[in-house]
């Protein structure tokens, strides 16, 4: 009896598991299923026609691609600085005893517990305050650089929390001085959690719309687009973007566990 | 790339550099001081422009600086029962959120094997379709004449007859777009948990009804706690739910605030509210941080 029920228990966790997953998955299915759609009206929100139209054309609306240019641009340069930025901090944090580490850390920890509506409005109330820089591509890129450098910090520190403290220490009983046990054996094994902290910021920055909504100006990004084009309907080509940029992340994530997971049977 | 920690039993006796090294500060100085710089400081002007008064008597005239303090009377006059909704949403979505969230995180920690890995990917991919897309499709979804609407009105569950411009809505929005916010804490909690202590309880002839109450359940409080904190407070401020999938009726504090900032350019009130909403955050999680007494969420 005790068998049955543990077994039908276990199932039970399973079963559910599998429900939830899907219903996490079920909005990505309905964005991919209606990028194949040829939409009735305007709204693209029910099934009316199979059609590779959206595929096929992907910029026949010139300001989706513009849209899109301008949120992978804006991605890749918060990426490359954020993540510099936050892979020093977390060097420091990890390997280093200074002064000043708990106000460190709740510095990093706060911009990830604000909501971005308080921190939208306080950096557009800075900008209009000090009027320097005009609202735009330049603001938006501070601004998604600021809040992806807590997430970096998160991410790299991890990864070098759980590297073996001895692989550095056999380094330095081999005579390897500092840089060079930084060179061939702290930086490689911290490489998985820099190009995860990357991939991450990639994707909060390209898919940020709170705070870009406040600090964009005229500039037009990618989820700017997206919901401006809400009101009167949103084209099939937009799901097919959607789709594009999930696939290729998702690929990359699956990739990189591959390879992980080879390494470790090795 | 390692996105999920392949271990989060972690070595802490990492060989901290000792001495007064200059190197620690020159790494962090960059990176800190972008966040002084725009996040620090942005809260002194939120705080600053909140307090300005109207140069003329049009919005287009511009605000000069001032310490009009009623303006936070008068926000907090004309949008307490916004505030109030806001409130209700966000920890009726949070809620549902941890009921969805757990019995996942507590299969994938502790009966996931060789899936583990694949319902961790699961659990991340949404972070990678836009949150407006996805938000957007559970317009599809939710829409009148779908299944889900269908069947549940069938079964007459349904108080309005529908669910999309309902606050239901908005709140079953809220909860799936932070719903791996509240796994992942959850999730790295209870994979943590010593074995052992579950075999101990079994061994002490506990149920497993009784493991999980007394022994998973309270071991697993920490990832409870930052779970629904990490839901909460970008619930709170949230308004791409409340504008896609509710009503007019359904408008939170953050939408108040867009409209107030971007659309009527009421700089000063717009910032009360901003400052207001991020008060109002800090005394809840400092209050429910207390009470939960886990105090290692930095």
């Amino acid at each position: 009896m005790q068998n049955l029920s543990s077994w039908l228990g276990k199932r039970a966790t399973g079963i559910y598991a599998v429900i939830a997953l899907f219903y996490m998955m079920l909005p990505i299915i309905v964005v991919i299923m209606l990028s194949f759609n040829k939409p009735a009206g305007k709204q693209n929100t029910q099934w009316n026609e199979f059609s590779l139209d959206a595929w096929k054309n992907i910029c026949r609306d010139q300001t989706i691609c513009g849209a899109v240019t301008t949120s992978i641009q804006i991605a890749a340069l918060t990426t490359i600085v954020s993540t510099i930025l936050g892979t020093m901090i977390a060097f420091a944090l990890v390997r280093h005893r200074f002064r000043g580490r708990t106000s460190t850390n709740l510095l990093i920890f706060l911009p990830m517990a604000t909501p971005e509506v308080v921190m939208g409005t306080s950096l557009l109330a800075l900008f209009l305050n000090i009027s320097v820089i005009p609202l735009g591509f330049w603001t938006l890129l501070i601004a998604h650089i600021m809040f992806t450098i807590s997430f970096v910090v998160v991410a790299v520190k991890a990864r070098l929390a759980s590297l073996d403290p001895r692989l550095e220490q056999a380094a330095m009983d081999l005579y390897a001085d500092s840089k060079t046990t930084f060179r061939y054996i702290t930086f490689p094994l911290a490489l998985p959690g820099i190009a995860a902290a990357a991939l991450l910021s990639f994707s909060l920055s390209f898919d940020d719309f709170i705070i870009t909504n406040f600090n964009s100006g005229t500039t037009v990004t990618f989820p700017m687009y997206v919901w401006g084009a809400a009101q009167r309907g949103i084209p099939p080509q937009v799901n097919v973007i959607a789709t594009i940029f999930f696939m290729s992340a998702l690929l990359l994530v699956v990739v990189a566990q591959l390879v992980s997971a080879k390494r470790v049977k090795r | 790339m390692q996105l999920i920690p392949t271990s989060s039993k972690a070595i802490f006796t990492q060989p901290l550099r000792n001495g007064r090294s200059l190197t620690p500060y020159l790494l962090l100085i960059p990176g800190l001081a972008w966040l002084g710089v725009f996040f620090v400081i942005p809260f002194f002007s939120l705080l600053v422009t909140s307090l300005m008064k109207p140069a003329g008597s049009s919005v287009l005239d511009g605000y000069v600086n001032a310490l009009e303090i009623s303006n936070y009377m008068l926000a907090l006059q004309t949008y307490w029962p916004v505030f109030a909704k806001s409130l209700l949403y966000a920890a009726s979505a949070t809620l549902l959120a941890l009921v969805i969230g757990y019995p996942l995180a507590y299969h994938i920690a502790l009966r996931g094997g060789r899936w583990r890995n694949l319902m961790l990917v699961l659990v991340i991919a949404p972070f990678f379709a836009s949150y407006l897309i996805r938000t957007y499709a559970w317009k599809t979804i939710l829409a009148d004449e779908s299944f889900i609407t269908s069947a549940l009105n069938f079964l007459n569950l349904l108080p309005q007859d529908r669910i999309l411009n309902t606050p239901l809505a908005v709140i079953a929005g809220i909860s799936y777009n932070f719903l791996p916010f509240m796994i992942l804490p959850l999730y790295a909690s209870i994979e943590r948990i010593d074995p052992r202590l579950l075999e101990a309880s079994k061994d002490l002839y506990a149920d497993s009804n009784e493991t999980f109450r007394k022994v998973t359940l309270p071991l697993s409080m920490p990832g409870v706690v930052s779970g629904t904190l990490l839901t909460f407070i970008p619930a709170m401020g949230d308004f791409i739910n409340a504008s896609l999938l509710g009503s007019a009726k359904d408008k939170m504090i953050g939408n108040v605030i867009q409209s107030q900032f971007v659309i009527v350019r009421d700089y000063p009130r717009a910032s009360a509210l901003s400052f207001i909403l991020m008060t109002l955050i800090l005394l809840i999680v400092f209050f429910y941080i207390r009470r939960a007494g886990t105090e290692d969420l930095v």
